[in-house]
């Protein structure tokens, strides 16, 4: 593959096709290609991680190796070969930063250019920040005042050394090595992400934030993402991702543990903005995910997520409602445009008694894009009064798109209470014109139509955020009306 | 303000306007009448831009430049109002919300900044009480769930907060009960002055009797057929479209 130059880089922002399609230029130092027992070694040992954590890896490979591809969901793709990616990128090392300062200015300025500045971020917002470049943390923000709390908030790979007891106990019990073909791969190659763990009866005073980018041509990246809220305590979560264009299929595979213990809470929003291809289908990422939370008593666990990238979408967050009591939500807004193919949504499994869930899903499909909604609701025998509303609706635009919708229902209980809505629409010529008249234009008529379609899911993300997510859905859908 | 020569339109080849002239002055009120099919939804279509239309011949300015060349959103920043038949629902847009974006659209249009959030909802108040409308619509999803003539009422606040120079009305009365009518009506009348002009188009006389047209056009196979004052309105309502014809 030819280098990408500064040259493509002015081009693409001119056209503005892929608003953060940008490379930079980080010293990075990655593995060859291909995948079998050395490279896991090697991955380990690199990470410097305790023999446990080798076999456990060593043990997911074997799982992995015995297990096919899903083929199940609704969308079509060239299978990644698997040989050919290189499982480990990672900035040249540098020792430990304890301020910004000392970052890379390349970093910081691609940051910059995402329209993140940390400075403002950590004065204004009040947010602390994990960044995750190329698998591996560079700098934790914020750690000092999380400390005091007793939170734990630092890349999984020195959660690892240095909690192991932790890492032990809850890794993998939520979405094990054997759950699906990405889950597994993942177990075995993961190189970062994060790790936090709020204590008993602790509200974290801020919002904690991770951002996810994808830097390396050729690299996959596998994130570990493990979240630990003790009895009684409150998170709130956000990750956001966006990732530099290029013309190969990037596979991302990440796995997402969250474990709210009884009367806990967490809220974990999620704006994901992957590269999604250019306007003919072509390159974009495979995004490839597995959610999962589990709650005990009286816990509860809302997802939120803004879905607007990447080429292939497969993820379904996920509430296992165990504990008497406990809540799950799920709130998610879907974005296709051009070719993209989105099959999302969630499953709850309600175990516990008088469990509650909530879906809402709103997709909006544009161009020749694929937009499907896929949802399980499980009441077991012993979820006695469990009661789940679900709500998906869909937007179209144009003739050339889709939106599918497949929910699922299981019932083992005859006391359960279960709602499903479902609304499909379409931007009329008329809406457009009625906008047109009072002034305006067709590209903000159709922002304010989308977000106006949106609003319920936007209402539920931290405000910082929905700004961030408006303005991502508009970008989205620049051009996919003719 | 508006002249309109020889306008012929129509849609996929079908012609429906068929040679309009129609020249309206600052600080005067037109009705245009006619039975269905008439072509005068075509006409206040046509007229605000809306592509649908295709125009064959003929010419529109507005204040002496020509506006045919000018996409709908232009045309409405400068000045063009339509008031619809059937205003649309946009789920999870407050008017509020909505108008704010149309206010702030026309201001970007003049160079302006955005209106500051104070003056906006000053604004808001002080045209929602000429309407006398309950301030609760102005929080609710545009147009969902509203009645008939809470829409209309809704078009004309819309008016009012744009300040348009020349105001269509599209069948404005359809689907208004007798007070709706007059409190609709009402806002037109408070909103005229000598430097704007309205376009009323209406099947009916009965909003004739609120809105007192200068002059009153009856359009008919679309042509306009006869003019003249607001007496025509009565003869209309009277002898009915078949006389003329």
């Amino acid at each position: 593959m030819n280098k990408y130059t500064e040259e493509d880089l002015k081009k693409e922002l001119q056209n503005q096709e892929y608003e953060f399609g940008f490379y930079s230029d980080l010293n990075s130092e990655t593995f060859p290609i291909g995948l079998n027992e050395d490279v896991i070694r090697a991955i380990s040992k690199k990470k410097e991680e305790p023999q446990w954590m080798t076999d456990w890896r060593l043990d997911a490979f074997k799982i992995w190796k015995e297990m096919d591809e899903p083929d199940w969901a609704n969308v079509n793709y060239e299978k990644p070969d698997f040989q050919s990616i290189a499982y480990y990128s990672a900035p040249k090392k540098k020792e430990k930063l304890d301020s910004l300062d000392q970052v890379d200015a390349e970093l910081l300025k691609m940051y910059a250019k995402l329209g993140i500045s940390i400075n403002e971020q950590k004065r204004m917002n009040n947010v602390a920040m994990d960044i995750v470049v190329d698998s591996v943390s560079v700098a934790t923000t914020f750690k000092k005042t999380l400390g005091e709390k007793g939170i734990l908030f630092m890349p999984i790979s020195e959660a690892i050394q240095k909690h192991p007891e932790l890492v032990k106990k809850y890794m993998g019990t939520i979405v094990p090595k054997k759950d699906n073909f990405y889950a597994a791969l993942n177990s075995a190659v993961f190189t970062d992400g994060s790790f936090c763990y709020i204590p008993k009866g602790v509200r974290c005073p801020m919002e904690l934030s991770t951002y996810f980018r994808i830097n390396e041509g050729g690299t996959g990246q596998f994130e570990r993402t493990l979240l630990i809220a003790d009895e009684g305590s409150y998170v709130s979560y956000l990750e956001g991702c966006t990732a530099p264009s290029r013309d190969e299929n990037q596979l991302h595979a990440a796995v997402v543990e969250l474990i709210a213990l009884d009367d806990a809470e967490i809220k974990y929003s999620t704006v994901q903005n992957w590269y999604p291809g250019n306007s003919e289908g072509l390159g974009g990422v495979y995004n490839f995910v597995t959610k999962r939370a589990l709650c005990e008593k009286n816990a509860k666990v809302s997802w939120t997520q803004v879905e607007t990238g990447s080429a292939v979408t497969w993820k379904y967050p996920s509430c296992i409602l165990k504990g008497d009591n406990s809540v799950g939500e799920f709130y998610s807004i879907a974005v296709t445009n051009n070719h993209q193919q989105a099959d999302t949504g969630t499953k709850m499994i309600h175990l516990g008694k008088n469990t509650k869930s909530t879906i809402i899903s709103k997709g909006v499909s544009a161009g020749k894009s694929q937009n499907s909604y896929r949802g399980l609701v499980h009441i077991g025998s012993r979820a006695d009064n469990a009661r789940n509303f679900t709500q998906c609706d869909s937007l179209l635009m144009g003739n050339n798109c889709g939106a599918h919708t497949f929910p699922y229902i299981e019932c083992k209980n005859n006391s359960a209470q279960l709602e499903h809505e479902a609304t499909t629409s379409k931007i009329g010529e008329d809406q457009l014109f009625y906008c047109n008249q009072r002034g305006i234009d067709t590209e903000k008529a159709i922002a304010l139509i989308v977000n106006g379609f949106s609003k319920e899911v936007l209402n539920k993300l931290p405000m910082e955020f929905a700004v961030e997510a408006r303005k991502l859905l508009e970008i989205s859908l620049e051009g996919s009306v003719g | 303000m508006l002249k309109i020569t020889n306008l012929h339109a129509g849609v996929e080849g079908t012609e429906i306007l068929k040679g309009i002239n129609l020249e309206i002055k600052a600080g005067e009120v037109h009705a245009i009448m006619g039975p269905n099919g008439s072509g005068k939804s075509t006409l206040s279509s046509v007229i605000a831009g809306n592509e649908t239309y295709e125009v064959s011949q003929g010419e529109i300015l507005l204040n002496n430049e020509s506006i045919l060349d000018d996409a709908p959103d232009v045309r409405s920043h400068k000045g063009v109002f339509m008031s619809f038949q059937y205003p649309v629902e946009i789920p999870g847009v407050t008017t509020t919300n909505f108008i704010k974006t149309a206010i702030n659209a026309k201001r970007s249009y003049l160079g302006l900044d955005d209106l500051p959030a104070k003056d906006m909802l000053k604004l808001i108040k002080e045209k929602a009480a000429l309407l006398e409308m309950d301030r609760k619509f102005l929080s609710r999803s545009l147009n969902q769930g509203f009645s008939g003539g809470e829409k209309k009422r809704n078009e004309i606040f819309q008016m009012a907060m744009l300040a348009p120079k020349l105001a269509i009305l599209d069948e404005t009365d359809s689907g208004l009960d007798i007070d709706a009518l007059k409190i609709v009506a009402n806002g037109v009348n408070k909103l005229k002055n000598e430097n704007n002009a309205v376009l009323v188009i209406t099947h009916y006389q009965r909003l004739l009797d609120y809105i007192v047209p200068d002059f009153v056009h009856v359009l008919h196979n679309g042509k306009i057929v006869k003019s003249g004052g607001k007496e025509l309105a009565f003869e209309l309502e009277e002898k009915g479209y078949d006389w003329l014809k």
